[in-house]
């Protein structure tokens, strides 16, 4: 799986090492401000709706729909190459926060807005997984 | 702030487009020595300089140094991304407006093409990121474009609104552009033409995508009163609004299909007694056809929605009844952020627009855009006094 790997991988640092460990467990592990519950995406300095420094990381349930999509033909890294067209997606998770992903088994042209979705963690990297997002259904 | 109290004096435009070997820093001395000639004033007179932030790193306050402006009273840098053309000119407002500076000099200007290098490349230098930002990339998530499709596709989904809509918005400033000398794009253009595009991000094609270019643009802006005794017929500054929503990925908001053109737009209409109904073309800032399509609905002058059916009977371009971007804006003629359609205000307002001149030509509307649809800018201009 990791063998001609050749698209950019995330690059973990202290911040953001909780998101990837969970991948890695696979969980979808965001932040969450503790007196007012706000989740966020990606990580924030303080609460992106209370401005509170107490931020904890809590296991989001990994389920959303699919917000939009594009599907990219441009190559703008050679590791794509291959692979163009592929989809680029936005998902609104149950928990009330936008992010950014692909979502995998589902045909380009089945691809809708409103789609139920989950996350799936896939190995890209030696100890590194990236959290996409398949249809429910 | 008294309604109209500035007003802009001069302009001045480099060549812009594929011009090579000149630094950003040239281009800006080149622009700002046009609009000080085109105003009719010499360099001592000015007092204040305004320099456009942007992504060439000669763009912040030492230009005062390397061009050799002395005893400015007023500097600064700004930067809100494309909505700084705004932004600036709200500043100028308030520091003329308080007498604390007279004739003040706006800039923007760039060379981020290079020779055999694509437009794709211009803006692509890859920066280290880490942590979840460097998430973008992992994903294939690059650049302005897919994030503009996916605000694109959402509005498609939502209200129905098609690529060739899109389309007519290209179309229409293809038109206009064919009659614009500095324009860079002056070959006709369908919506067969724009339909068989090649994809860059659906539902983008390449045609929904604006240029880039090297080049500067220079405004001057004094008071009212001085802008009379220049060289120019002057263009009145009636009222200039803001507006940062904020996307904090937070679902309860949509910021690329509720953008801060409504807002942005209320405030500048108020502080200039205007409405939508009242102006008589339209400079929108068009990054992308979608742009244009989503501040003309967020300014009022159809539903929210309706942004498609309004544009697809060629209302925009040359003989319709809102002529918009009219001198080709950024998809079609050239690429200075948010200077593209304050410049075409400004050469329309005079009269000087030539074979693409609109008529009548009171009052334009001028906006500005940047992020994601995330910074909006607003610019009443107008040729009368008030
Ligand atoms: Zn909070």
């Amino acid at each position: 799986m990791t063998d001609g790997y050749g698209k950019p991988l995330p690059v973990p640092d202290e911040g953001s090492r909780p998101f990837f460990d969970g991948a890695a467990a696979g969980r979808l592990m965001l932040q969450r401000c503790v007196p007012c519950g706000q989740w966020m995406w990606p990580v924030a300095p303080r609460c992106i709706a209370c401005m509170s420094g107490d931020i904890e990381w809590a296991p989001s349930a990994g389920l959303g729909t699919l917000y939009s999509f594009s599907l990219v033909h441009q190559v703008y890294h050679p590791g794509f190459a291959e692979e163009v067209p592929y989809n680029v997606a936005f998902v609104d998770l149950d928990e009330g926060v936008r992010v950014t992903t692909n979502v995998v088994g589902v045909a380009h042209q089945d691809l809708r807005v409103g789609l139920r979705l989950q996350a799936v963690f896939e190995p890209i990297a030696e100890g590194i997984f990236l959290p996409r997002f398949r249809s429910v259904a | 702030m008294t309604r109209g109290s500035i007003a802009i004096a001069g302009l001045g435009m480099t060549e812009m487009g594929k011009v090579y070997g000149r630094t950003a820093t040239d281009f800006a001395a080149e622009a700002i020595a046009l609009a000080l000639d085109d105003a009719g004033l010499a360099m001592h007179e000015v007092d204040g300089l305004l320099v456009h932030g942007n992504l060439s790193p000669e763009m912040n306050a030492n230009l005062q140094l390397v061009l050799g402006f002395r005893d400015l009273s007023v500097l600064s840098t700004m930067s809100a991304f494309g909505s700084t053309s705004a932004t600036l000119m709200q500043y100028a407002e308030h520091v003329i407006g308080s007498a604390q500076a007279e004739v003040v000099v706006m800039v923007y200007a760039d060379a981020p093409l290079q020779q055999g290098g694509s437009a794709g490349a211009a803006y692509a230098a890859e920066r280290r990121v880490t942590g979840m930002d460097s998430l973008d990339h992992a994903y294939g998530f690059y650049g302005a474009n897919i994030g503009y499709a996916m605000a694109a596709r959402r509005h498609m989904e939502l209200y129905g609104t098609t690529s060739e809509q899109l389309g007519a918005v290209a179309v229409a400033q293809r038109q206009w552009a064919m009659r614009n000398q500095r324009a860079q794009m002056r070959t006709p253009m369908t919506i067969a033409d724009h339909q068989a595009s090649r994809w860059v991000a659906e539902p983008l094609h390449l045609l929904d995508c604006c240029l880039v270019s090297n080049g500067a643009v220079a405004v001057v802006v004094t008071s009212a009163v001085r802008a009379r005794s220049l060289r120019q017929p002057p263009v009145y500054v009636l009222g200039t609004g803001q507006a940062a929503p904020g996307d904090s990925r937070r679902t309860d908001r949509e910021p690329g299909i509720h953008t801060g053109a409504a807002a942005s737009g209320k405030r500048a209409f108020a502080a200039a007694g205007v409405g939508p109904g009242d102006f008589d073309l339209l400079e929108l800032y068009d990054c992308y056809t979608y742009t244009v399509l989503v501040t003309i609905e967020d300014y009022g002058f159809c539903a929210k929605g309706e942004g498609g059916a309004f544009v697809e009977d060629g209302r925009l371009g040359p003989g319709g009844s809102l002529p918009t971007n009219t001198g080709g804006g950024q998809l079609s003629a050239y690429y200075m952020w948010g200077f593209t359609p304050l410049s075409e205000a400004i050469v329309q307002a005079r009269g000087q627009a030539g074979e693409r001149q609109v008529d009548p030509h009171e009052l334009v509307l001028v906006s500005g855009n940047g992020g994601f649809l995330n910074y909006h800018g607003t610019i009443v201009l107008s040729r009368r006094e008030p």
